[in-house]
């Protein structure tokens, strides 16, 4: 079982399937919030739900908006499960704060090549750990 | 985090619920960017379009007012541009269930003390910080501008932390509220200086790429002019939608970047050098159909200058197709007064305002009104819209308006 360190974390304990790309996220720039999947065409998951998944991306990407989606998105249960980032940006952490989302960020690897696409994690923000399950 | 004696009264409640809440929302993110207190701000500037809030944020807002008779923003705080345009939303086609969601947040927001300014230029034109100025603003592109053009400080404070912002007064002391976070980071070279307000959007776009992500400070040397505020506006605009970018120094041009040296820059190798072909480069992505259903000019919103060169060029014109200008209730009652909204709507166009155009249920607009392929010339507004499902094109103001009278650009 690998286990990664955070950094940074917030949030709860969370178990979950892992969506991974090496590309960033913004929830306005990339997502259709409605149908529950990224909809930007050069997004490297684009028409990928992100629903109920652990998203490990890059880095944060783009406008604010994402600090009052994601509430809103959690609000209407089509929301990820956890997000985890090489950085992160405040909007980011701001948001998983308001909306009660588990984030970590900040690996000494690069995450997205260290978690493999599908693979089941868990989450421990008191511990800041990533680990990989199976 | 360390806090004061007013703050700990703001934590344990003696101030009311709703600051109880919102300092309790910036201990919690203070603490996970490691800020050692709490800095003063001078102003707040909130992100609260009713697209990114949904009913769930609208409730929200409603909550505090409604449960907290003490909730009331403790310094000037203002808005930024909203979901509608009340005066144009059949032109918009914005449905009724739009419009009743936007005025709830509107009165919640009033409750609160927040100044409905609607604006995405307030550095434009309702009070630029000063050097050294410690603010809580949201909208990526004012962050930007102020860090970099006025030399005042703050981080992406989204909305419910430039809302904590205005009903503390105090933000966490972390990023670009400390001296070390504002050192240049990627140091480049420009080898060529924009010519129109796409390509300075282009070249500030090209930047973020390059810097990559939020805590990635460039330092730019080499342009052979001083760009002007609409210049720099659609530069830092687009170089922070691009790569979440929030401040830039241009050596001899910004306040903090007199010399290279004074950045740090100095100490940098020359990472990247940027002609005129990378910036021609990246503005061929955003050029794959001529064809056009629309003309959006918006993203920043635009300065009562840039109404002025578009009245000069609707002058004698009349479109096939819409041609929207968005731009700030401070200004649309100047550009009134100057004759530049009529010249505009004679053409056929429509000026609005106090809006932004991808804050205002872009998807939905698409959806009502046919309109796929966009012609702008924001660059930050082509990265965005892809998402919406449109077909962004870039161009130059002048190809633009050539665009809504002709349905093609040239």
């Amino acid at each position: 079982m690998k286990t990664l360190v955070a950094r940074q974390a917030m949030g709860r304990a969370v178990r979950g399937e892992a969506l991974v790309a090496r590309d960033g996220f913004s929830a306005r720039y990339d997502l259709d919030r409605i149908a529950g999947t990224f909809s930007r065409p050069a997004h490297k998951l684009a028409g990928q739900s992100y629903v109920g998944r652990i998203l490990v991306l890059d880095t944060a990407k783009g406008g604010v908006a994402s600090a009052w989606m994601l509430r809103e998105m959690a609000a209407r249960g089509i929301v990820p499960l956890a997000l985890v980032f090489n950085s992160v940006n405040p909007i980011i952490a701001q948001g998983a704060a308001f909306g009660d989302i588990t984030l970590l960020a900040g690996f000494e690897c690069d995450v997205t090549g260290a978690v493999p696409h599908g693979a089941t994690v868990a989450l421990d923000p008191a511990a800041r750990a990533l680990r990989v399950l199976a | 985090m360390k806090l004061n004696d007013l703050e700990r009264a703001m934590q344990a409640g003696e101030l009311g619920p709703a600051v109880k809440a919102a300092i309790g929302h910036q201990v919690q993110v203070g603490e996970f960017f490691a800020a050692a207190d709490f800095v003063p701000v001078t102003q707040a500037h909130v992100m609260a379009d009713t697209e990114s809030l949904g009913v769930a944020g609208v409730q929200w807002i409603e909550s505090l007012g409604r449960d907290d008779p003490r909730a009331r923003v403790r310094v000037p705080t203002i808005m930024d541009p909203r979901g509608t345009d009340f005066a144009k939303a059949s032109v918009l086609k914005h449905p009724g269930w739009i419009l009743d969601l936007e005025r709830r947040a509107i009165a919640a927001f009033r409750r609160l003390g927040i100044m409905m300014t609607d604006t995405c230029i307030n550095y434009q034109t309702i009070q630029a910080p000063a050097r050294g100025e410690s603010v809580a603003f949201g909208d990526t592109g004012v962050v930007i501008y102020c860090n970099s053009v006025c030399g005042a400080r703050s981080n992406f404070e989204g909305g419910p932390s430039a809302l904590a912002a205005g009903l503390t007064g105090r933000t966490p002391r972390y990023g670009f509220h400390l001296d070390a976070q504002r050192r240049a980071t990627l140091r480049l070279r420009a080898d060529w200086t924009p010519v129109t307000l796409n390509d300075w959007g282009a070249l500030g776009g090209l930047i973020g790429r390059l810097a990559g992500h939020y805590w990635a400070v460039p330092v730019v040397e080499g342009l052979d002019r001083v760009p002007g505020s609409d210049e720099l506006k659609h530069f830092g605009a687009a170089m922070a939608s691009f790569g979440s970018s929030a401040m830039f120094h241009l050596v001899g041009v910004t306040p903090e970047a007199a010399r290279l040296a004074d950045t740090g820059g100095d100490a940098l190798p020359v990472a990247h050098r940027i002609g005129e072909r990378e910036v021609r480069a990246l503005q061929a992505q955003y050029a794959g159909e001529k064809e056009i259903d629309v003309v959006v000019f918006s993203a920043p919103q635009l300065s009562l200058y840039e109404l002025r060169d578009l009245a000069a060029l609707c002058d004698g014109r009349r479109f096939v197709k819409p041609l929207l200008a968005v731009t700030s209730p401070q200004v649309k009652p100047d550009a009134d007064r100057f004759g530049f909204t009529q010249r505009i709507e004679d053409a056929g166009g429509h000026v609005l305002a106090g809006m932004c155009f991808y804050q205002s249920y872009a998807r939905e607009i698409a959806e009502a009104n046919g309109w796929k392929r966009l012609a702008t010339n924001s660059t930050k507004m082509v990265n965005i819209l892809g998402g919406y499902g449109y077909v962004p094109l870039l161009a130059t103001m002048e190809q633009c308006v050539e665009a809504a009278a002709t349905g093609r650009l040239p």
